[in-house]
């Protein structure tokens, strides 16, 4: 299991917890669970193309990821981002 | 009777809703403060349902439905969403849900959605599941119909009219790619734009490709179209395909550039526009500061003024294409929301205006209720 760090903008989702427990060897399989958990929060995340949305970022402990097939080990702390800028 | 403004902003949903006599307004809300709230639509079938579409800075977009007349609010289950992407196909992505429809009285539950980038979709359910309409969205025109010119807030699939005499019936507008029309509830469309103008093309006269603003078509005349376009307004009376440039009729020193286009519920000859300012760099404001409603009550023959209430001068706001409508009262009201978040009210038809609500954030749109 691990650890996932939810950003404000998403705790709608997560009855306003920062931080949930998601399982999967990979970064799609740990979406694929917040997703059962917690309907509809990836869809703000990840559009139905499988991209990671223009203002979302998903490290991996502090490793930036590139693809949602990336490997997850079972004590990675994974953070889900919003960033932008202006008013 | 019993109504609310719906007004949505960048930063939210907010209600207006009047005293007996529409003389004094309270505002409600903010409801989803900080998000983009493009259109709130009620379903004239069962009123008490609304859907909403939404979308934050940060998150994918999505809509948002009520069974209790916008007390409380859940979120579609399946938002509206372009199929996976084909080998060798371009990915498209619904960027933002823009405008939302009603569909036919006789299938309750139906609902449209226009999105950016262009694609339509329809929900069965009251807005719970959304399907892409494959007969627009892999139209084989379709790439070429939207094309992806980007307007300033992306490529808008909007202004979709369903046929009240016949739910097969239906029509649709891209910014930029024109006025679409369907007789097989979506599974072919055909380009309906002979006669406007694209000044802007190098061929002004293609079959598509051209930029409405708004379409209308009048509920009780459902063959009296209107459109306000980039280029202009026009009417189209069906069957005839060539619409006429009813802005030609308006001074010469207002033009006929603008958002928004409203018609009588009751009066398919009276038609109201907000003129703005398209000349060089288009600074799509009010014409020289000062703000001015032109109504037509003979098909857009002739226009006349109506500025009475409205600030005299320095007044530099843009009305857009969801932010003016009107209610169904005997003594019709009429209602329009700037982007500097002020609504104004008419409860005269356009006689005289006065400020309702001030200080919102940037209004998108604003619907009428009951």
């Amino acid at each position: 299991m691990n650890t996932v760090r939810v950003p404000s903008p998403l705790r709608d989702y997560t009855a306003g917890v920062g931080k949930i427990n998601a399982k999967g060897t990979t970064v799609s399989e740990i979406l694929t669970d917040i997703e059962r958990k917690h309907q509809g929060m990836r869809f703000r995340m990840i559009d139905e193309q499988d991209r990671i949305r223009p203002h979302i970022r998903i490290f991996i402990n502090q490793r930036e990821v590139q693809s949602l097939g990336e490997a997850v080990a079972p004590r990675d702390e994974i953070h889900l981002i919003c960033a932008l800028s202006g008013g | 009777m019993a109504s609310t403004l719906w007004i949505g902003t960048r930063k939210g949903a907010f209600a207006l809703r009047p005293d007996a006599r529409r003389r004094s307004w309270k505002l409600a809300g903010p409801q989803f403060l900080g998000h983009i709230i493009h259109h709130v639509v009620q379903d004239p079938r069962e009123p008490r349902r609304l859907a909403m579409a939404a979308k934050t800075g940060h998150l994918g977009p999505t809509v948002y439905i009520s069974d209790d007349r916008g007390r409380k609010w859940r979120e579609a289950l399946a938002p509206p969403a372009f199929r996976k992407a084909r080998e060798g196909e371009k990915p498209r992505a619904v960027e933002r849900v823009f405008w939302l429809t009603p569909g036919h009285a006789s299938e309750p539950g139906v609902w449209y959605a226009g999105t950016a980038p262009a694609g339509l979709f329809r929900s069965a359910d009251h807005g719970d599941h959304w399907e892409p309409v494959a007969g627009f969205n892999d139209h084989p025109m379709c790439p070429q119909w939207a094309a992806g010119l980007r307007t300033p807030d992306g490529e808008l699939l909007h202004s979709i009219r369903v046929d009240p005499r016949d739910a097969r019936h239906l029509y649709l507008a891209i910014s930029m790619g024109g006025v679409f029309e369907s007789t097989d509830r979506g599974a072919d469309w055909a380009p309906l734009n002979e006669g406007v103008a694209a000044d802007f093309m190098p061929d002004p006269t293609v079959a598509f490709g051209h930029d409405p603003h708004c379409l209308i078509q009048h509920p009780l005349q459902p063959d009296r179209l209107y459109q306000q376009n980039h280029c202009g307004s026009y009417r189209l009376d069906r069957p005839a395909r060539r619409w006429i440039r009813i802005g030609e009729r308006m001074p010469r020193n207002i033009g006929d550039v603008g958002f928004p286009i409203v018609a009588h519920p009751r009066d398919a000859d009276t038609v109201w526009v907000l003129p703005m300012d398209g000349s060089s760099v288009w600074p799509r404001t009010a014409l020289g500061g000062k703000p001015a409603v032109y109504v037509s009550r003979i098909g857009g023959k002739s226009w006349r003024r109506q500025d009475q209430g409205l600030p005299r001068t320095q007044a530099w706001f843009t009305v857009l294409r969801q932010a003016m409508c009107a209610d169904s009262a005997a003594r019709l009201g009429l209602y329009f929301g700037t982007t500097q978040g002020e609504v104004w009210a008419s409860s005269d038809e356009g006689g005289s205006w006065r400020c309702i609500g001030r200080h919102l954030p940037e209004i998108y749109s604003v619907t009428h209720a009951l």
